[in-house]
C-alpha cells in the first residue's frame, strides 16, 4: 500500500508565513537586543545613562535672537524653548511664502504669454537641480552680508535692507503706519529681521517654492480642458477662469502634493544651522556640546520634528476634506 | 518663409494683447538688465583666480598627490565602459524608434551641458599636461563609443549579455583604486575629499539604498502583518526626521551602538546614514509602483505556477520598477544634492572643501565664485541624472514597441 503523500510540515501554506515572520522577527530581535545592550553599557561606561535632570540646569549660552525673554541663566529645556518657537516662525512664515510663490509660478505655466511660461519653467528647474544648503549659503554670504549699514542700505519703498538686518514697514502704536527710518545711524522700524532669519527664509521659500509649483501645475493639469474652454465661452477672462473654475477644481490634486512639500520644508529649516540662525537643531547641538547628552538631544529633536509633521498632516488631511468635491 | 513663421510665433508668443506686451517688454528688459549685470561681473569684478588656484582641492581633496594616477585610471576605464555602453546601446536599438526619445527641453540641455564640458578645462585654466588628459579621455570614449556603434551588432549575443557587468566589476575596482589594498598604498578615507568624496558617498549610497527600498517596499505591501509593520516603522521613522538629525545620530550615538572598536570611520558612518535615509525614500516610489501594477498580473502569474518569489521577479517587480523609474531617479537627486549636508558634520566633500578654501586668508570673501561655481557643477550632474532618468523611461516605455 502505498505511502499517502503528504507536504512536509515546513512547505505548509499555514506555516511557512509563520516561519518567515518567526525568522525576521528573531533577527530583528537579537540586532535590538545586542544594540541596546552595547548602548546601556557604553552609557554607563562613560556615566550618560538617559536622565533628564540637566535640562533643568542653566544653560549659561545665549540664544541670538527669541519670541520669548530668554537669559543664559534660564535652563535648557527653556533655550530649546526658543529654539523650537524660532523654528516654528521660520516654518510658518515659510508654508505662507512658499504657497503663495510656488502658486503664482505654478499657474505662470498656463500663461498665454511665452516668456512668462518660459521664464517659470527656468526657475523650476534652476532651482530644484542645486542642493538648498548652497542656495542657504549663497543668499546669506553672498546676498544678504553685502549690504550695508546707515545711509548706504538699500532702500526701498517701505523695506529696508541693510547688514544689521531686514527693516518693514508696520503698523505702530495707535494703528499708524510707519516705515523704517534712521535714528542716530540706526535703522529702526516696527517688524525687523535679523539678516540670519531672512537668508533662511529667502532660501526656503524660493527652494520649496519650486515644488509648490510643480504640484500646483500638475494639479491643473488633471483638470480636463473642457473646463477651461467652458469658463473661456462663458466670457471670463484668464484670471477668473483660473480663480473660479480650475483652481478649485485642482485643489483636491494639489493639497495631498502640498502636504508633502510643507512637510520637507519643515525638515528642511534645520538647515538653519548653516547660516546662524537659532533654530531648534541649532539651540540642540549647543546643548549637546555642553552637555554631552547625546541619546537626550536626539530624541528630543525626534519628537519635536514628528510632532511638527504630524500636525502639519493633520491640517493639510482636514482641508483635503473641506477641498473634495462633493457630489450630490 | 522662415523668418516669417519666427516672427509670426513671437507675435503670437510675446505680443498677442497690449496687455502682453507690456508685459513681455518688462520682463524682456529685466532679463536683459540681469544677464549684462551677470556677465559684468563675471567677466569685470569676479576673481576666478580662486577656483583656478584650487582645481586639485575641489576635486579630490587631500588625496596624496603622488597616488593620483590611481584616480587618472579609475576615470579614464569609466570613459571606456561609458563609450562601450553607449555605442552597443546605439548599435541594437529596441524598437523604440517611433517616439521622440530627446524631446526640445532636453536637447537645449544636453547642449548646455556637452558645452559646458568643453570649456571647462579652459575656463579652469589646467596645466597642459592635465588638458591633454581630459581631451585624451574624450577621444578615448568617443573612439570607443563610434567602434561599438560600428561593430557591436556583430558581437554574438552571448557576449552581449554580459557586458552589463563591467559596471559592478568596475565599482569594485574602482573602490580598490581608490583606497588602496591589493599591493596599492592605502588611502584612508580621511583623505579623500572633494567631488571625488560627493561622488563617492552619492554613488555609494544610491547603489545601496537600492535594494532595501525595494525590499522595504516589498515588505510593507505583504500580507503577514510583522514584515508589514516593521516596514512601516522603518519608513516613516526616517522620513519623519531631518537628515541633518539623522547624521548628527550617525555621529554622536552610532559609537554607543556598537561594542567598542566595531563603529565604522566617520566618512563611512555618514555613508550608511545616507544609505538608510535614501532607502526610505526609495521604498515609498517603489511602493507607489507596485500599486499601480495591477493585482490580476500577480493571480495570472501564480495561476501560472510560478512561486511568489518567481512571479515578483519576473512579472510584478519589471513593470512595477518601471513606473516607479521617474520617482526613484528623482530621490537619487535628492541625495546627491543632499550629500552637501555631510559639510554640516565636518567632512570635507565638494562644500566642505569650499568652505576650507574661503577660510584661506588668501581667498577671504570669495563667497560669490565659489557657490556659483558649485553650483553650476551641481546643476550639471542634476540634470545629466534627469536627463538620462527621462531617456531610460522613454527606452523602457512599451508603448513605443512595434505591436
Amino acid at each position: 500500500m502505498p505511502e499517502p503523500r503528504t507536504i512536509p510540515w515546513w512547505r505548509d501554506r499555514r506555516v511557512v508565513p509563520w516561519l518567515v515572520q518567526g525568522g525576521v522577527a528573531l533577527v530583528v530581535l537579537v540586532v535590538i537586543a545586542l544594540l541596546l545592550g552595547n548602548l546601556v553599557r557604553n552609557l554607563t561606561a562613560a556615566g550618560l545613562l538617559l536622565s533628564w535632570r540637566w535640562l533643568g540646569q542653566p544653560a549659561s549660552f545665549d540664544v541670538a535672537e527669541s519670541l520669548i525673554p530668554f537669559d543664559a541663566a534660564m535652563p535648557y529645556w527653556r533655550a530649546l524653548l526658543v529654539g523650537l518657537v524660532n523654528s516654528l516662525r521660520a516654518i510658518l512664515i515659510g508654508l505662507v511664502g512658499a504657497t503663495l510663490l510656488g502658486t503664482a509660478v505654478g499657474m505662470a505655466a498656463y500663461s498665454g504669454n511665452g516668456l512668462v511660461r518660459r521664464l517659470g519653467r527656468v526657475y523650476v528647474e534652476v532651482i530644484r537641480n542645486i542642493p538648498l544648503l548652497l542656495q542657504l549659503l549663497f543668499w546669506y554670504f553672498v546676498v544678504f552680508l553685502s549690504f550695508r549699514n546707515g545711509t548706504e542700505a538699500l532702500q526701498l519703498p517701505g523695506i529696508v535692507l541693510a547688514k544689521s538686518g531686514l527693516y518693514l514697514a508696520w503698523f505702530a502704536e495707535g494703528w499708524r503706519w510707519q516705515g523704517p527710518a534712521l535714528v542716530n545711524g540706526v535703522w529702526q522700524a516696527p517688524w525687523r529681521f535679523s539678516v540670519e532669519f531672512a537668508a533662511l527664509l529667502t532660501g526656503l521659500i524660493t527652494y520649496t517654492g519650486a515644488f509648490v509649483a510643480e504640484v500646483v501645475r500638475g494639479g491643473i493639469a488633471a483638470v480636463p480642458r473642457g473646463q477651461w474652454e467652458a469658463a473661456t465661452s462663458l466670457g471670463l477672462h484668464w484670471g477668473a477662469s483660473m480663480r473660479t473654475v480650475v483652481l478649485p477644481q485642482a485643489l483636491p490634486v494639489i493639497i495631498p502634493g502640498l502636504n508633502s512639500q510643507y512637510i520637507s520644508l519643515a525638515k528642511n529649516s534645520a538647515l538653519a544651522v548653516a547660516v546662524g540662525y537659532a533654530d531648534l537643531y541649532s539651540v540642540a547641538e549647543t546643548t549637546l556640546n555642553q552637555t554631552g547628552r547625546a541619546l537626550e538631544v536626539f530624541l528630543l529633536l525626534l519628537g519635536a520634528y514628528l510632532v511638527i509633521d504630524l500636525l502639519i498632516s493633520l491640517v493639510m488631511n482636514g482641508l483635503n476634506q473641506l477641498v473634495q468635491i462633493r457630489e450630490r | 518663409m522662415a523668418a516669417n513663421s519666427l516672427l509670426a510665433s513671437l507675435r503670437r508668443e510675446l505680443f498677442a494683447s497690449r496687455g502682453d506686451a507690456l508685459l513681455s517688454a518688462g520682463l524682456l528688459a529685466l532679463i536683459a538688465a540681469a544677464a549684462i549685470g551677470l556677465l559684468r561681473w563675471a567677466f569685470g569684478q569676479a576673481q576666478w583666480v580662486v577656483i583656478q588656484a584650487n582645481t586639485t582641492l575641489f576635486a579630490v581633496g587631500r588625496y596624496p598627490l603622488d597616488q593620483q594616477w590611481r584616480l587618472w585610471l579609475l576615470v579614464a576605464l569609466l570613459a571606456l565602459a561609458t563609450g562601450l555602453s553607449w555605442g552597443l546601446l546605439r548599435a541594437n536599438p529596441r524598437g523604440d524608434r517611433s517616439g521622440v526619445l530627446w524631446p526640445a527641453n532636453d536637447r537645449i540641455a544636453v547642449a548646455v551641458l556637452a558645452f559646458l564640458t568643453a570649456w571647462a578645462p579652459a575656463a579652469l585654466r589646467l596645466a597642459l599636461p592635465l588638458q591633454l588628459r581630459w581631451w585624451g579621455i574624450t577621444a578615448l570614449l568617443l573612439a570607443l563609443r563610434w567602434a561599438a556603434g560600428r561593430w557591436g551588432r556583430r558581437l554574438p549575443p552571448q557576449l552581449l549579455r554580459w557586458v552589463p557587468l563591467i559596471w559592478p566589476l568596475l565599482y569594485l575596482l574602482g573602490m580598490v583604486l581608490i583606497s588602496g589594498g591589493l599591493g596599492l598604498i592605502r588611502v584612508p578615507p580621511s583623505e579623500w575629499g572633494g567631488l571625488l568624496l560627493t561622488v563617492l558617498m552619492a554613488s555609494f549610497a544610491i547603489l545601496a539604498s537600492f535594494p532595501l527600498g525595494v525590499l522595504m517596499a516589498l515588505g510593507r505591501r505583504s500580507e503577514l502583518p510583522l514584515l508589514r509593520w516593521g516596514s512601516v516603522l522603518y519608513i516613516e521613522f526616517i522620513r519623519g526626521a531631518p537628515l541633518i538629525t539623522l547624521l548628527f545620530l550617525g555621529q554622536n550615538i552610532l559609537g554607543f551602538l556598537l561594542p567598542g572598536g566595531l563603529a565604522p570611520d566617520r566618512v563611512w558612518r555618514a555613508a550608511w546614514v545616507l544609505t538608510f535615509f535614501c532607502g526610505a525614500y526609495v521604498a515609498e516610489a517603489v511602493r507607489a509602483g507596485l500599486a499601480s501594477v495591477p493585482g490580476g498580473q500577480q493571480e495570472a502569474a501564480r495561476s501560472l505556477g510560478l512561486s511568489v518569489p518567481q512571479s515578483l521577479q519576473h512579472v510584478v517587480l519589471p513593470q512595477a520598477l518601471r513606473i516607479a523609474l521617474p520617482a526613484t531617479v528623482g530621490q537619487f537627486i535628492s541625495l546627491l544634492q543632499d550629500t552637501t549636508l555631510l559639510s554640516l558634520i565636518g567632512l570635507l566633500e565638494l562644500l566642505g572643501t569650499a568652505r576650507t578654501v574661503m577660510a584661506n586668508p588668501d581667498f577671504l570673501g570669495k563667497n560669490a565664485e565659489v557657490y556659483l561655481t558649485l553650483a553650476v557643477l551641481f546643476w550639471c550632474c542634476c540634470a545629466a541624472l534627469g536627463l538620462g532618468s527621462r531617456a531610460l523611461e522613454r527606452r523602457l516605455d512599451p508603448s513605443h514597441f512595434p505591436a
